[in-house]
């Protein structure tokens, strides 16, 4: 599979521009040498082995630009500039030399792109505030800039001017970054910004190209990238925070040609490559000064940026974290507050998933509880709950986390020099990675969330902050209140129409609506039977059991491996769901797609009883794909009899994997109807019940 | 959603024979006056029958008069629902209608409430009818809907309201005409097309099919007991097509020189499968077995809130059958007039907002009632 796409994010321009496939492509480290190679002889033969030559080029080309009536020639332009930008792809894979770094690079820098972007469309203070991203604007700015004043060193005016103007043809988003970029600049160089850049340059320019053919020799490429290039080659030696600024400014010029291959502009790949490494030193030097605090600037801008990507990106889902990804893993464990443990057997086919030894974490977090600096105790304490498994049902762990959020709401106050929109969705971005650590999101949790940063996002930047609380506050009890408790309600009553006198009902796992179906059915007077199916390791149709049971109905308790046999006097089976995807297909607790199979087979009619807000718009195939593992020794020990113990040292065997699935994926053939507080409906009619009610279920 | 339970306040129903099917009867099949009689012998159980002629005299004098109290929404449909050519559902909109024109409230909200107060009597009065409840719930979901336009005033608002109801029979058959329109594409020349029962959309579209000069053949079935065949087959030999009947356990047999299967819809359900008259069932099972295409014609206000997960899951609409020989004691006789056909063996429904397959039914019904 990776050799397969990872020509086409070698070759195909497009593709790059596009930015989605970059978070989910194979890090560039892996690439295929040879087409690396390849694409670098090409690019090498493009650009003139000199460099001033070169630089004059581009500058040459570049100057059309800056004359008005441009808006007819851009589209021809980007297209031309369109080869720099495919090919500084094999640039980048000549810094391959360590893998993690790319790894980085490649998912984050649309992120950064928006950073870049978000920090100068608001005010100028909040570009001020991160140091990160001012350095970077920096850099943007002056990858345009540079190569202009080299060009007319006399006319430091159109210097100052023209990345604005040209880039306002372009679109918008560049416009306004580049804006941003030119007022940066002016904070930093007051006066004699022009001269000096112009002595800057002359002397760059020398340094550069000197160092370029000694480190780098022949293999010289991409106009811009190699600029990247070169400073990673000349500090392969430096720091980290040395090498941390470099891949900011990595980034940041990736972002760049993002960004302008967008907006039909490159403007950034024109500013040659002697400027760019001169930007990249510049950046370098400040970070320098202080990497402490970039650092963290760095960071929290991440957050920020985090949301409104989301945003512009709603439509298109966000590429799920591989942990067979050896370089995303290790940078989220660098952030990770849980300090998880591989286990030792992973199963192989579900490498992608998380797979940690479970337990020891947990005392661990338990101490630090005193020591958190930016989780909020009671998010802290449910995401242990999740982490411990207390809690556990799509619906309980919803609810608690909404609570959670409301009460890191209430105590919320601004930051000073900070936006509660933007400052809130950070922080509640921060909650829910520290919530993902402990465990893996349920599709109802996303949606959630989904809500809720849609929320605050909606909030107007007039609304006082006590008065933006008490609406967040008031639409997070809405939530619980309609998409669950009330929405369990009416499901219940649909659902209810469907039993019987004298039905037989089985139901597998525990599912609170289908509890509340069952009871409130036997309220009504009927009469019937109910089967419990259950199955290892969770057993928790016992604790269904015994509630049914104390309230006086008549059960019959089974395992799964009974199912066939008793199938054929079942007139009905209810299940619950942790999700339903578009295409119809249940997510649920491992066990449902075998049951729903075998009912199927029996002519049985299938009920999925599921809350709207667990739909989804995904569409998933398989259970493989997308799934969560629990603890394996669960399932290698026997209750109860410590006698049975075959698999005791399991682990000792390398050639022995034990799969704990928590879910599974049920195929829509095999499902008769989905009740939902919209009624019930088939499976064919959840994608639109997902828009229908999607809409105002997100944006009211 | 089930109104099993409701307790119906219509005695008339009592005797056992659903008035769903004695509007079907009236309007669609070979009614005798001898297996009226045979049929009303059968259910004596039931003595104090009274009966329907009285409420249609009475219907009259209710309707010249108009009056607030002595209204009753029952009664104004029943009178409708004598109309040839009038589908149940649109009985139950006109005489909502009237309810509207007769009621004394004084705001939308109050006309709101006693319409829903009305058009619930109206669903338990005849709790078999698909048609029925499908009406009454999209006229009040017409009703709910336009409320919302506040700056109207009442009065007009009401006169809307009464409009719309009245025009509703135009409506209906004006969607006739569009299914028509839209089925009679799928004849082709030389086909043989199989049909169940007296549809009044099926026969529109063969009529315009037939009228389009196309070249086909039909069979029917003999639609027993009440032998809606006869008159379906009467109807296309005048048109001068080539009928050919057939009894009902002929469907097999014949299935292989059939070329598709036309039938109509009681209620189209939010499945997307189809109630229909008893048989279609067994004869979609077998066109589906012989890959044979069947299609459904149906009026969109068909499209009913209902979501039968088998044969037993819907209220059972009791007729009478006469065997011609007395049935022997301690017999039990299954009468119900319809059965459920699920989705999967129907290809596709024919209705006036277009060709769907039948999982679009939901779609379309979500939304209707969103």
């Amino acid at each position: 599979m990776d050799s397969r796409r990872l020509p086409r994010t070698v070759i195909d321009p497009k593709v790059r521009l596009v930015g989605f496939f970059t978070s989910g492509d194979p890090p560039p480290a892996r690439f295929n040498p040879n087409t690396a190679d390849a694409t670098a002889a090409t690019a090498a033969a493009i650009s003139s082995s000199s460099q001033n030559s070169d630089i004059n080029l581009t500058g040459n080309s570049l100057s059309p630009v800056m004359i008005p009536p441009l808006r007819r020639m851009s589209p021809r332009r980007c297209d031309e500039m369109q080869m720099p930008i495919g090919s500084y792809n094999p640039s980048e894979s000549l810094l391959g030399t360590s893998p993690s770094r790319r790894g980085i690079n490649g998912p984050d820098f649309s992120e950064v792109a928006t950073s870049a972007w978000l920090g100068i469309s608001g005010s100028m203070k909040a570009a001020a505030s991160f140091p990160g991203s001012s350095g970077e604007m920096m850099m943007v700015g002056k990858n345009g800039g540079n190569a202009l004043v080299k060009n007319m060193d006399t006319t430091e005016l159109a210097a100052k001017t023209v990345p604005g103007v040209t880039e306002k043809d372009g679109g918008t988003l560049t416009d306004m970054k580049n804006e941003g970029a030119g007022t940066v600049r002016h904070q930093k160089q007051m006066t004699t910004r022009a001269e000096r850049r112009a002595i800057q340059e002359a002397q760059r320019a020398s340094k550069a190209a000197a160092m370029m053919d000694e480190k780098d020799g022949g293999t010289r490429t991409d106009i811009k990238n190699e600029g990247a290039g070169t400073v990673r080659h000349q500090k392969q030696t430096t720091t980290k925070a040395e090498r941390r600024a470099i891949q900011e400014a990595q980034r940041a010029s990736k972002a760049v040609t993002m960004m302008d291959g967008k907006g039909g502009k490159s403007i950034a790949s024109t500013g040659g490559g002697a400027p760019s490494i001169s930007n990249q030193e510049k950046v370098l030097k400040q970070s320098q000064k202080k990497d402490g605090p970039q650092e963290t600037g760095a960071t929290s801008e991440k957050k920020v940026s985090r949301n409104p990507d989301k945003d512009r990106k709603k439509d298109i889902p966000q590429p799920r974290m591989q942990f067979d990804d050896k370089n995303r893993v290790e940078k989220a464990k660098r952030r990770a507050v849980v300090n998880q443990f591989e286990a030792r057997n992973r199963v192989e086919l579900f490498r992608h998933l998380p797979q940690y030894e479970h337990g020891p974490q947990l005392p661990y977090l338990e101490s630090k509880f005193f020591h958190l600096d930016n989780i909020h105790p009671s998010v802290y304490k449910v995401g242990l709950k999740y982490l411990s498994g207390t809690i556990t049902g799509g619906n309980a762990r919803c609810q608690e986390m909404l609570l959670a959020f409301r009460e890191a709401i209430i105590d919320y106050s601004t930051p000073p020099e900070k936006v509660l929109v933007r400052d809130l969705t950070s922080k509640i971005g921060s909650y829910v990675s520290f919530l993902i650590e402990c465990r893996p999101l349920s599709v109802s949790m996303g949606n959630a969330i989904r809500f809720l940063k849609n929320r605050v996002a909606k909030l107007h930047h007039n609304v006082s902050e006590s008065e933006a609380k008490s609406r967040l506050i008031s639409d997070v009890d809405r939530f619980i209140n309609e998409k669950i408790i009330v929405a369990d309600q009416i499901i219940v009553q649909h659902a209810v129409t469907k039993i019987r006198d004298g039905d037989v009902l089985l139901i597998y796992g525990y599912s609170t609506v289908v509890e509340m179906i069952l009871l409130h059915a036997h309220e009504q007077g009927k009469q019937f039977r109910v089967m419990v199916v259950d199955s290892r390791p969770k057993l928790e149709g016992k604790i269904l059991l015994r509630k049914l049971v104390m309230k006086g109905l008549s059960c019959t308790y089974t395992h799964i491996n009974a199912i066939s046999y008793v199938m054929h006097e079942v007139k009905c089976v209810f299940l619950g769901a942790s999700a339903i995807l578009s295409n119809g297909t249940v997510f649920s607790r491992v066990g449902t797609a075998c049951i729903a199979m075998v009912a199927h087979a029996f002519r049985v009619p299938v009920l999925i009883c599921c809350e709207a807000y667990k739909f989804h718009e995904r569409v998933q195939l398989d259970s493989i794909c997308s799934n969560e593992l629990g603890n394996p020794d669960v399932i290698s020990n026997v209750p109860g009899k410590e006698d049975v113990n075959h698999l005791a040292n399991w682990a000792d065997h390398k050639n022995l994997q034990l799969l704990n699935l928590f879910y599974d994926a049920t195929p829509s053939d095999y499902v008769s109807m989905i009740v939902t507080e919209h009624g019930m409906v088939p499976p064919t009619s959840v994608p639109v019940i997902v828009r229908e009610y999607g809409k105002d279920q997100f944006i009211f | 959603m089930e109104p099993n339970n409701l307790p119906n306040p219509n005695p008339s129903t009592d005797h056992g024979i659903s008035a769903y099917y004695q509007t079907r009867a009236e309007h669609h099949a070979v009614v005798t006056s001898d297996w009226l009689a045979q049929a009303q012998a059968a259910v004596t159980r039931n003595a104090a029958v009274p009966e329907v002629l009285p409420k249609i005299a009475a219907t009259g004098g209710s309707r010249a008069a108009g009056s607030g109290k002595a209204f009753s929404v029952i009664d104004e449909f029943n009178y409708w629902r004598k109309k040839p050519d009038l589908a149940e559902a649109v009985a139950a909109i006109m005489a909502l209608a009237a309810f509207i024109r007769s009621s004394e409230a004084t705001t939308m909200m109050e006309l709101e409430i006693e319409l829903k107060k009305a058009s619930d009597t109206l669903k338990s009065w005849d709790t078999t009818s698909i048609s029925l409840s499908a009406g009454c719930d999209l006229f009040m979901r017409y009703v709910t809907r336009t409320s919302a336009l506040e700056y109207e005033d009442f009065n007009a608002a009401k006169l809307r309201l009464i409009e719309r109801g009245e025009k509703f029979g135009e409506i209906s058959l004006k969607a006739r005409r569009t299914i028509a329109m839209l089925g009679q594409d799928f004849v082709f020349d030389g086909s043989t097309i199989l049909v169940h029962g007296y549809s009044r959309v099926v026969l529109e579209v063969l009529k315009l099919a037939a009228s389009n000069r196309k070249m086909f053949r039909v069979l029917c079935t003999e639609g027993r007991p009440d032998r809606t065949g006869l008159r379906f087959s009467n109807e296309l030999a005048q048109l001068g097509v080539p009928v050919k009947l057939l009894i009902d356990s002929a469907v097999a047999y014949t299935m292989d020189e059939v070329d598709m299967v036309f039938v109509g819809a009681d209620g189209v359900v939010e499945s997307g499968g189809i109630i229909n008259m008893m048989g279609t069932y067994q004869i979609a099972l077998v066109a589906h077995c012989m890959n044979k295409p069947v299609y459904v014609a149906a009026e969109s206000y068909k499209f009913a809130r209902l979501y039968p997960l088998d044969q037993k899951d819907l209220a059972p609409a009791i007729r009478p059958i006469e065997f011609g020989v007395p049935i022997p004691s301690g017999v039990e006789v299954e009468r119900n007039a319809r059965d459920y056909t699920p989705p999967q063996y129907l290809t596709l429904l024919f209705t006036d907002l277009g060709v769907l397959t039948p999982s679009v039914v939901s779609d379309e019904l979500i939304q209707l009632y969103l």
